[in-house]
């Protein structure tokens, strides 16, 4: 079957199977930092925005993304510039392997774009979902503080 | 001295942003499976739904005959050639005891048979079209069943090499003396013996195992895949499907974390053969499942530490009984089991007498391997117990009782020779050890002595602190060795290939600091390319905390070799002898000033006089293995009415010499200590009464998110490293073996249990306190 949505702000048209996850067909159709870690919804690699929010990739089937708007880790930087989430993860050593990364980035701009101060609570909140093995959290999570209080002083 | 060497340094010691950082996080297809896959093949494997079986028949016909399959891997048209999958150095340490596909499965999830077809569903359709009769055998699913006498033999076939006693399941046995421990313990005033466990674990990396194999032009075999041991899976990819080595090459993208389950040739024999049978492009994916079930494991211990002290405070003799579990194949069971005993005796070094014992075990259950603190994070857990014990019976402050008895600068341990790599070691004196500051910084963060035996009560949840000492090594000394190559371009830039193994851990990062520094040219003028067989320089590859020490002197050798031939050149340039000449702000100084910039330097050398490439190759063998050392704290609750534990914060303060990225240097330590306090209290494989794992699925195995981290202070204190690279030593593994002994140490502080068995959980942690 087929369908149509928009990804990363380009109408796109694709021919799906009834049971392709979102995940399978955005890696297919060549967006490779959408990341499969488990396929099970227990570690957030492949978070991607859909409408805004943050979703596991791997749990909504392609069908269902029809007529919406997805946000991947290639559409965050603007025209060769980074998104403050981005900037300050490279900063603050937010970064190992980056297997996480984008999952990670993504929940953290879905965050910040309703909540510009958060709490470190809500900040861990935000990110729960999303496992990462090698930075212990701890840097990603002053990444994260760091690009809101950058993003509130731009506003 | 210390400070003014590290003040010196312009581009080392600086946290730079890692060199691969922004392709990451843009999301470039930067790993393994991020390349077009359209076309590839997709291999599925038939894994034993039994822990020990004979496999009586196998028919493929069904399966062969299904549109869409490729073809069938089975123990009948694979090459049968005995191996182990241990990525080490050659000749491995490791016994020879496994085959591509054997007649004998000896694990729920050892290799049966594999589909390779155009989609994953006709794979998966394929597997259930095979057709096995198995012979169930008994299994031996704990460590005292293998040892039992009369017991089920896991490894019963003739051509297995390397394995110490088949006929008992002993894969590994190593007996090690210093001193008389007998004597010792006899005109010892305090004895204390502990024994601990602990759980099968699993590394968990975020990315699985996975390989793209292909063939180049030339029907070259090119592996893409997710390792840490490039060059050891080009040589053994070699050795077990029978090809000569140069067919072979071996690519390692970006990889998402390794933390030793990538040291280990799991998939790519499989995805080379089916590519040289196709002529296809092969992926073979390890999914979640399988990563826990089929890949490797933390070798699970039962380790006895036996203390006796004299009324002095001092530590005089020291017993280690270590057994480990090393699974269904003997892969780094030896050199795991000893690193258990050379990783952690040493540390306390007034114990002239000492004894190390042990033997690795074959079970019928997932296979041990590498990971992170290799044994050591197993042996530190007795140790620190014990060390904790014997403080407290003699009315010692912990802290000053390891102040007591640790190694320092200028010591040796007779250990060091004794005990090395799975065989003896290398003699050696410490040169940088800063403990006692490691103590002192961390006892201050943490607020020991206002929260030490306080036991401060809130409600159910008590209080307490706890405290431990470490040590790790920095490569394997006269075995492990890292090759770099520098080459200049006529901008003044540089290209560094290294063989070297970026995990995630920054390294392609460091090790272009190292050269920036030693050439005179910010970060940004080295062009790292690392980790491909047909481009770089050999290296053993990224494990054993080596690649910093190792590696990095390689690339400061060879940095230092390309100066000697910019400088010859600039020396007519500037009418000056190369004596007085510098590199600095990329370019060649002479004293009074006169300078020319490097990128001329090129161009002539390039262009036009006495023309030459100006490059170089240099090698590291080290002769020996600076330890970094780690001080921890912890300040955990304990709720003694559900006998959950809270980590609130935890210090540790690590010497690991100079950080040649501080801020990558503390991600180490941060990591690796969320990942041992999951190992602490929560992670553990938990098994059927028939060896299937119960919890494969990071949903019931649970690692740690960011709502279960406590507060982490890492403290990198200020110390030297004088056979370091820029004054470094290692610091990727240390710092996962603090957690265990220091949570524990903690809530004995606070509740006055000692807890033997890791994980931590609840149940384990009631039964403890209803036990008292
Ligand atoms: S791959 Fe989707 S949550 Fe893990
Ligand atoms: S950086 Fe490796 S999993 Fe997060």
């Amino acid at each position: 079957m087929r369908i149509h949505l928009t990804v990363n702000g380009t109408g796109r048209t694709w021919e799906v199977a009834p049971g392709d996850t979102l995940l399978d067909v955005l890696r297919r159709e060549g967006f490779a930092g959408v990341k499969k870690g488990c396929g099970t919804g227990d570690c957030g690699a492949c978070t991607v925005l859909l409408n805004g929010r943050a979703v596991n990739a791997c749990l909504v089937l392609a069908v269902k993304a029809e007529g919406h708007t997805v946000v991947t880790i290639e559409g965050v930087a603007q025209g060769g510039r980074l998104h403050p989430v981005q900037e300050a993860f490279l900063e603050a050593g937010a970064v190992q392997c980056g297997y996480c990364t984008p999952g990670m980035v993504l929940s953290a701009v879905s965050l910040l774009s309703h909540n510009p101060d958060p709490s470190e609570a809500e900040i861990c909140e935000a990110i729960s979902g999303n496992l990462c093995r090698c930075t212990g959290y701890v840097k990603q999570i002053a990444a994260i503080e760091r690009a809101a209080a950058r993003m509130r002083e731009s506003q | 001295m210390k400070k003014r060497e590290s003040r010196a340094f312009v581009v080392v010691g600086k946290s730079e942003a890692k060199v691969d950082g922004r392709g990451l996080v843009t999301g470039r297809p930067m790993f393994v499976a991020d390349v077009d896959v359209s076309d590839a093949l997709v291999i599925k494997m038939l894994w034993s739904p039994y822990a020990h079986a004979r496999i009586a028949s196998i028919d493929t016909a069904d399966a062969e005959r299904m549109p869409g399959v490729a073809c069938v891997l089975t123990h009948k048209n694979t090459p049968a050639t005995r191996h182990t999958t241990a990525g080490q150095g050659f000749p491995e340490p490791s016994p020879y005891d496994a085959r591509m596909f054997d007649t004998k499965v000896r694990f729920v999830g050892d290799r049966v048979a594999a589909v390779a077809a155009e989609t994953e569903e006709v794979a998966e359709r394929a597997l259930a079209a095979i057709r096995v009769e198995y012979e169930e055998l008994p299994a031996v699913l704990s460590i005292d069943e293998a040892r039992r006498p009369g017991a089920p033999i896991v490894h019963d076939e003739s051509d297995a090499t390397g394995i110490y006693d088949p006929s008992k399941n002993v894969v590994a046995d190593v007996d090690i003396d210093v001193g008389d421990v007998a004597v010792g313990f006899g005109e010892s005033d305090l004895i204390v013996e502990t024994t601990c466990e602990t759980q099968y674990a699993q590394h968990t990396p975020i990315e699985t195992h996975v390989v793209l194999a292909s063939l180049d032009a030339d029907d070259r075999l090119v592996l893409r895949t997710s390792t840490q041991v490039p060059f050891h899976v080009r040589r053994i990819v070699a050795q077990t499907l029978g090809i000569p080595v140069h067919r072979i090459r071996v690519v390692k993208p970006r990889i998402g974390g390794g933390f030793g389950v990538k040291q280990e040739v799991l998939l790519e024999d499989v995805a080379g053969w089916v590519t040289l049978q196709t002529r296809r492009p092969a992926l073979f994916t390890l999914s979640r499942r399988e990563e826990f079930t089929s890949s490797r494991t933390r070798h699970p211990m039962r380790v006895r530490v036996k203390v006796g002290v004299k009324k002095t405070g001092l530590v005089h003799a020291i017993e280690m009984e270590a057994v480990s579990n090393t699974g269904a194949y003997g892969a780094h069971g030896l050199t795991v089991l000893a690193n258990t005993g050379s990783k952690t005796l040493p540390l306390y070094n007034k114990a002239e007498n000492a004894h190390f014992f042990g033997q690795a075990v074959y079970t019928n259950l997932p296979v041990g391997g590498a990971y992170r603190g290799y044994g050591a994070t197993q042996g530190y857990f007795a140790l620190e117990t014990a060390m904790d014990e014997a403080a407290e019976r003699l009315g010692l402050d912990p802290i000053e009782f390891r102040l007591r008895n640790a190694i320092r600068t200028g010591e040796g341990s007779p250990i060091f020779a004794k005990l090395g790599e799975g065989r003896e070691g290398v003699s050696q004196t410490v040169k940088s050890c800063e403990l006692e500051r490691c103590l002192e910084v961390g006892a201050e963060r943490i607020g020991w002595t206002s929260a030490r035996s306080k036991k401060e009560r809130r409600g159910s949840w008590v209080h307490g602190v706890g405290m431990s000492i470490m040590m790790q090594g920095s490569g394997i000394p006269e075995i492990d060795m890292g090759a770099a190559t520098i080459k200049m371009n006529e901008d003044g830039s540089f290209n560094l290939l290294v063989g070297a193994t970026d995990l995630g851990t920054g390294s392609d990062t460091i090790l272009a600091q190292i050269a920036a520094e030693v050439l005179g040219v910010p970060l940004a003028k080295i062009l790292v390319t690392s980790s491909d067989t047909d481009v770089t320089p050999f290296d053993v590859g990224a494990y054993a905390s080596s690649t910093t020490y190792v590696s990095g002197m390689a690339v400061q050798r060879a940095a230092e070799k390309v100066r000697e031939q910019i400088l010859g050149v600039a020396a007519p340039m500037l009418g000056v002898s190369t004596e007085r000449l510098a590199l600095r702000s990329e370019s060649v100084i002479g004293e009074a000033g006169a300078s020319v910039s490097l990128s001329r330097v090129c161009q002539r050398a390039m262009y036009e006089t006495d023309q030459f490439q100006i490059a170089a190759t240099a090698s590291c063998v080290p002769s020996e293995s600076p330890p970094p050392f780690l001080a921890n704290f912890a300040r955990v609750a304990v709720d003694t009415d559900t006998g959950v534990i809270k980590v609130l914060h935890y210090v540790a303060v690590v010497d690991c010499g100079v950080a040649i990225n501080p801020r990558l240097a503390e991600g180490q330590v941060e990591g690796a200590i969320v990942n041992g306090i999951g190992y602490a209290l929560s992670e553990e494989m938990q098994f059927s009464s028939r060896g299937r794992v119960r919890n494969p699925t990071l949903f019931d195995y649970k690692i740690p998110g960011a709502l279960d981290i406590p507060r982490i202070d890492v403290v990198l204190v200020d110390s030297y490293e004088p056979t370091g690279p820029m004054g470094a030593k290692s610091v990727g593994e240390i710092g996962i073996n603090g957690p265990i002994p220091t949570i524990a140490n903690a809530i004995y502080d606070a509740v006055g249990v000692r807890l033997r068995q890791t994980p931590f959980t609840p149940e384990r942690v009631l039964e403890a306190l209803q036990r008292v």
